[in-house]
């Protein structure tokens, strides 16, 4: 009895240490080598789940972790999970282990203090990150990141078309609107709940806003009608005039791409600038699929990835983020033929045999120039987006 | 085949039936004529091919046998009909009372629509009911009334469908052996009454005799030397038509 | 030992759900301490139906199951009436085991992948027929009447019916009973609506059930063909479950009560129909027959019983297209460019979720064959009748809407520490597995000639090598039919697997789910095709096997 209790005692010490993070990194290593690592990840584009599968790949190979993409459809699934598991009161050995994350999904974990960190500062690659010239690295959705999350991977909003079916696009938000009045059944966005759905109106009202600084502020009832009103009177106008005359709408990207392809639309909204030539390059659009940014720029926003509180392998987790900002996976991730998406690196910071596998990256046929993208907008803060998503379903969810 | 005309037009004829399965002779050509109110008796052990001709008669016989001959009924050739419209009566083995019916559904179910009143209709089936000794049992669930009841209900339902003539498969093999007498004394009753040509299939040797008719019997028994089918039925023999003249296609 | 079997049986299966839909229910009415929740009161209620789009998505629900079940019972008795003694009606049964195989996700997305503007049929037809050169700008699949979703449902719930009525007529005298019919002058399809429909309903009745509980309240098919704005309440409810917002989960739990309401009452309406319906058309019943042959309705219900099939083979082939189609723009008839470079890409992709789905679905399928055979075999020693109300309580799982406990039978699994474990994983997937392998072997079994049981027990003495030498191995063909059953259950099973399962297990359904929500059609192809592949094999191994095994005696086949 005695020595059962003793045995008791002792698993329970040894629990409590083994939740400890080891200070150095080799330590963190080396914890992590053996784990397995659930990532949460959204899955609706091929090319990312086969950079995951890369990445998965390499980690195995590099720090022996076994890296399992648990495939969701929404971020808000992974992050509904945790929050059940700790509410169930499981504060330990939670199933989620990293999750890919930004915008209003970050900010609802962070201020539920749902996230473990800050971590980033421990991570060797963070150095290397572009900080300064790319801001969105370290504030996310107007919302600081507090080294709660590890940038992977930077995206623009970029509209693409088909060039053999239209020559001029329209580059400004009002063009828009005529243009769609003069081809009605010609453009779409993803239904409102897919972050693309949202994104399609906030790039607009960005645009329709009389002052965008406002859009950094947390939206309140009162300046959220004053500021969106002029985006619903464009909406209202647009939307009969949309695909399925604004009565349906694709339920993601790449099923909106799959409209472009079949020639159902001719515009569609992305926020990868380079998902036009991967598609290409892939067969899946045709080759006369061209982009374009509108003249008043377009958003840009960081994808990181974060850990919740409860993560049963933070060490792995750990790891696979530090992993994501190697130079290696960088590169990687910036080839036309995976993502194609922009680096969070600088490259000034790397060394030249690095920086080589940077500049030796050919650019995708319908990929802009960094030039030509020009300097992302900041993104609105994320309750603009949550109030966008709950006054479109009460204007239209019927 | 206008020679066939000449028969009288009243009564069950099988003229040159012969039924084969898979090269072996179920039923050797037969030609066979029950005048109305006559009831002819087929016998034979299982297996001896009775069933197929029954089947044959019915409009039921599977695909697989192959079967020639003609079937006459009151001087119309039935052969190609399906049995919807044959108008040949059947009662089986089991009294086949459908069991979500009543038992006066069960015997308005088999009064042709051609008797539109719903009074008449009403009538016809209590009269049904009367004769078969069951009165003021409309209501009644078929599974309610006893074997002797049920087989009752089961000829009267198969009469009230007027057909022109009436097989009868083994209809007394499941009742009790006291039953057996008076339900065969029923049936064969009614179908002399209603002046019906009657073909009665059995193995059992008291339902021939209480028949009264002919008896032809079939097939060969499970074992044994194979028997000349219409050795034993010379007085059925002397009924058969000769064969006819050969057909013109 | 034996007499257990029921016993644990009911344990393992009903407890959980009814404990599942307990936990679901209060939080229905605002009692979740572990959220903050401790007021108990309608709040939640007043929250669902303040949900956008609310009303229309009930309307769709009802609308769509009702109809769905109508018309799966409609084609089903109207061409079982019409071909019943046809070579076609006789072969019915080989024909359609394929489609009853192919799990729902797979023939919803092949359906979409067929039907839709851009979809394979237009482009078979285009521009040729139509003179479009592109998509014509039409809400086939995601119809806001919900028809593409109701097609979707009825290919698999008319080869199910299907299924369970040739089994009903086997249990009947539909042969006797139709000459007897016809012999009194009715046509043969007036025969059998009157004479065979009325004795075969009663034991298709639970059959009928399931389809119209399935078809409201799954989820599935309703992503991949459904309205989107609003979806069906089920969607709509699971989409609640799934927000960030964790205040949501109390009108999520809500309507899943509501859905669950929703059901029961959809059941009673249709057993009121079922009450009606007799004596409605009573006077039709013995209105009397004609002796005149009906006008044959074969040609239309051949064509009707052939498009289904169509729709379903042509559906899962455009799947196989797609998964080898290299560039494939509208309006190309077929693929301008193949390729096999998406099946090399995938095939390590594959072996994860496909190595899930195999071993739950074995796991699943081999507990229920165990269980079943155990209270078969308990009724059979012990000589327990089967009684109507024990399977009443085997369709349970089967009527309940999952969505009305799975949520709750999560929280107590996380509670239990047992989330995202393979016991959870397998046990949901048994809850839906096992009433099928029960079912499906019971009568089999049941009709087993006891004299082999009893000179065997006589020569051997021993129960067990009764059962383990002669009676499984005589029962070999059912049973492996029942393993079969099982396991296509488990693999088509996408909620339990996203609830139980904890997000740590992936199965081809969960990927087909998840890709067909849009990603590209070629990898969908893929993940859909051999999640329709997997329980094809077994019912063909199931088949096959005991063909080869006895291939030399005769008498077991």
């Amino acid at each position: 009895m005695k020595r059962l209790l003793a045995t008791i005692v002792f698993l329970g010490w040894a629990t409590a240490q083994s939740q400890e993070i080891p200070d150095s990194w080799p330590g963190v290593l080396e914890k992590a080598r053996g784990q397995t690592v659930y990532f949460n990840a959204w899955a609706g584009d091929e090319n990312t789940n086969a950079f995951i599968a890369w990445v998965g790949q390499r980690v195995r190979e590099a720090h022996g972790i076994e890296l399992k993409h648990v495939k969701i459809t929404l971020t808000s699934e992974a992050v509904a999970r945790v929050i059940a598991e700790m509410a169930a009161g499981r504060h330990t050995g939670g199933s989620v282990d990293l999750i890919w994350i930004n915008g209003e999904n970050f900010l609802a974990m962070k201020e539920q203090k749902l996230l473990f960190g800050p971590f980033t500062q421990r991570l060797p690659n963070t150095s290397l990150v572009d900080t300064a010239g790319k801001p969105t690295t370290v504030i996310d959705f107007t919302v600081p990141v507090d080294g709660l999350e590890s940038p992977w991977r930077m995206a623009q909003i970029v509209y693409a078309y088909d060039s053999a079916r239209l020559q001029n696009p329209p580059r400004s938000i009002p063009a828009m609107l005529d243009w769609a009045r003069r081809n009605p059944g010609r453009i779409t966005h993803p239904r409102i709940r897919n972050f693309l759905g949202s994104t399609f109106l906030k790039q607009a009202l960005h645009e329709l806003a009389d002052d965008p600084k406002v859009l950094l502020e947390p939206a309140t009832e009162a300046s959220f009608i004053a500021v969106t009103a002029p985006l619903w009177r464009w909406y209202e106008q647009l939307k009969p005039t949309m695909w399925r005359k604004g009565e349906q709408f694709p339920e993601t990207g790449p099923a909106m791409r799959q409209l472009l392809a079949d020639g159902e639309i001719d515009i569609m909204i992305s926020f990868n600038p380079n998902e036009a030539s991967t598609a290409i390059g892939k067969g899946i659009l045709p080759d006369s699929v061209r982009t374009f940014v509108l003249e008043k720029g377009t958003i840009g926003n960081t994808s990181f990835v974060a850990i919740p509180t409860n993560a049963a392998h933070k060490e792995g987790a750990m790891a696979v983020a530090n992993f994501l900002l190697s130079p290696e996976s960088q590169a990687h991730a910036m080839h036309p033929n995976s993502m194609g998406n922009f680096t969070v690196l600088d490259l000034n910071r790397l060394t030249p045999a690095d920086r080589k596998r940077f500049e030796d990256l050919p650019r995708g046929v319908a990929t802009l120039s960094a030039a030509e993208l020009g300097r992302p907008l900041l993104e609105p803060h994320p309750s603009w987006m949550n109030r966008i998503v709950d006054e479109w379903e009460r204007r239209y969810a019927k | 085949m206008d020679h066939l005309r000449t028969v009288p037009p009243r009564g069950l004829l099988l003229t040159r039936v012969r039924i084969v399965l898979n090269g072996i002779e179920l039923i050797p050509e037969t030609s066979l004529a029950v005048r109305p109110g006559e009831v002819v008796t087929i016998m034979g052990p299982s297996g001896s091919g009775k069933s197929s001709l029954l089947a044959y008669l019915c409009g039921t016989l599977d695909r697989a046998f192959q079967a020639t001959g003609e079937i006459w009924v009151n001087g119309i050739d039935v052969t190609r009909l399906p049995i919807e419209e044959r108008q040949i009566g059947i009662l089986f083995q089991d009294d086949l009372l459908f069991p979500h019916m009543t038992v006066g559904e069960n015997l308005l179910f088999a009064i042709p629509r051609a008797v539109r009143s719903r009074r008449e209709r009403r009538e016809l089936m209590r009269q049904a009911l009367a004769e078969a000794d069951l009165a003021g049992y409309e209501e009644r669930d078929p599974a309610t009334l006893s074997g002797g009841q049920r087989a009752r209900v089961a000829l009267m339902r198969t009469l009230l469908a007027r057909p022109r003539a009436v097989l009868l498969d083994e209809p007394f093999s499941k009742l009790d052996e006291d039953l057996q007498t008076t339900i065969r004394q029923f049936v064969f009753g009614h179908v002399h009454a209603q002046e019906l040509p009657t073909l009665l299939v059995t193995h059992a040797a008291e339902d021939a005799q209480a028949a009264g008719g002919p008896v032809l019997r079939v097939g060969r028994p499970a074992a044994g030397p194979p028997v000349e089918p219409f050795a034993a039925a010379r007085s059925a023999l002397s009924r058969i038509r000769p064969a006819a003249k050969p057909r013109h296609p | 030992m034996l007499r257990l079997f029921p016993v644990v049986t009911l344990a393992v299966f009903l407890a959980p759900v009814a404990a599942g839909m307990v936990a679901t229910a209060l939080p229905a009415f605002g009692y979740l301490p572990a959220l903050g929740g401790h007021q108990v009161g309608g709040a939640p209620w007043q929250r669902l139906l303040a949900t956008p789009g609310f009303w229309t998505s009930v309307h769709l629900t009802v609308q769509s199951g009702l109809l769905a079940t109508l018309l799966a019972l409609a084609i089903v008795i109207g061409f079982c009436s019409a071909m019943h003694n046809t070579r076609l009606f006789r072969r019915a049964q080989v024909i359609l085991s394929p489609l009853l195989a192919t799990p729902h996700v797979a023939v919803a997305i092949g359906l979409a992948f067929l039907i839709a503007p851009a979809g394979w049929a237009s482009r078979l037809v285009s521009p040729g027929l139509t003179g479009w050169q592109r998509p014509p700008d039409l809400a086939i699949v995601h119809d806001a009447g919900g028809l593409s979703f109701v097609l979707g449902l009825l290919l698999k719930e008319v080869p199910y019916l299907m299924f369970m009525t040739l089994s009903a007529l086997n249990q009947i005298r539909s042969g006797e009973t139709l000459v007897a019919a016809r012999s009194l002058g009715y046509p043969p399809a007036a025969a059998w609506l009157k004479t065979v429909l009325p004795q075969i309903y009663p034991q298709i009745r639970l059959p009928v059930y399931a389809v119209l509980a399935f078809s409201m309240s799954v989820v599935d098919v309703a992503v991949v063909l459904a309205p989107t704005n609003p979806p069906p309440l089920s969607t709509l409810v699971f989409r609640m479950f799934t927000d960030r917002d964790l205040a949501v989960v109390f009108p999520a739990c809500a309507g899943a009560c509501l859905q669950l309401l929703l059901v029961v009452a959809m059941l009673g309406v249709w057993r009121a129909g079922e009450l009606g319906f007799p004596m409605l058309t009573r006077r039709w019943l013995t209105a009397g027959g004609t002796h005149k042959t009906g006008a044959g309705l074969r040609a239309m219900w051949t064509a009707v019983m052939a498009t289904m099939v169509a729709l379903s083979i042509l559906g899962t082939l455009s799947l196989a297209v797609w998964s080898f189609t290299q560039t494939w723009f509208y309006p190309r008839a077929l693929p301008a460019a193949w390729t096999l470079s998406h099946w090399e890409r995938h095939a390590a992709d594959l072996a994860g979720p496909g190595g899930t789905t195999l071993a739950t679905g074995l796991a699943a399928a081999l507990l229920a064959m165990v269980l079943s055979l155990g209270c078969l075999q308990n009724e059979r020693v012990n000589g327990l009748g089967s009684a109507a109300r024990a399977l009443w309580l085997l369709y349970t799982p089967l009527l309940v809407p999952q969505i009305a406990f799975l949520f709750g039978a999560q929280m107590l699994l996380v509670r239990m520490g047992l989330d995202g474990t393979w016991i959870a994983l397998i046990w949901s997937h048994l809850l839906f597995v096992f009433p099928y392998v029960f079912l499906s072997l019971a009568d089999p079994w049941r009709s087993f000639d006891l004299r082999y049981r009893n000179s065997a027990l006589a020569l051997t003495g021993s129960p067990l090598r009764t059962f383990l030498r002669i009676e499984l191995p005589l029962m070999g063909r059912p049973a492996l039919f029942a393993l079969a059953i099982g396991f296509a259950v488990s693999v088509g099973q996408y909620l339990p697997t996203i609830f139980a399962g904890g997000g740590r297990f992936t199965t081809l359904t969960v990927e087909a789910v998840t890709l067909s929500s849009g990603s590209d059609a070629r990898v969908t192809g893929i993940y859909a095709l051999v999640q329709a592949g997997l329980p094809l094999l077994a019912y063909m191994l199931a088949i096959a096997y005991p063909a080869w095994r006895y291939r030399h005696r005769k008498g077991m086949g």
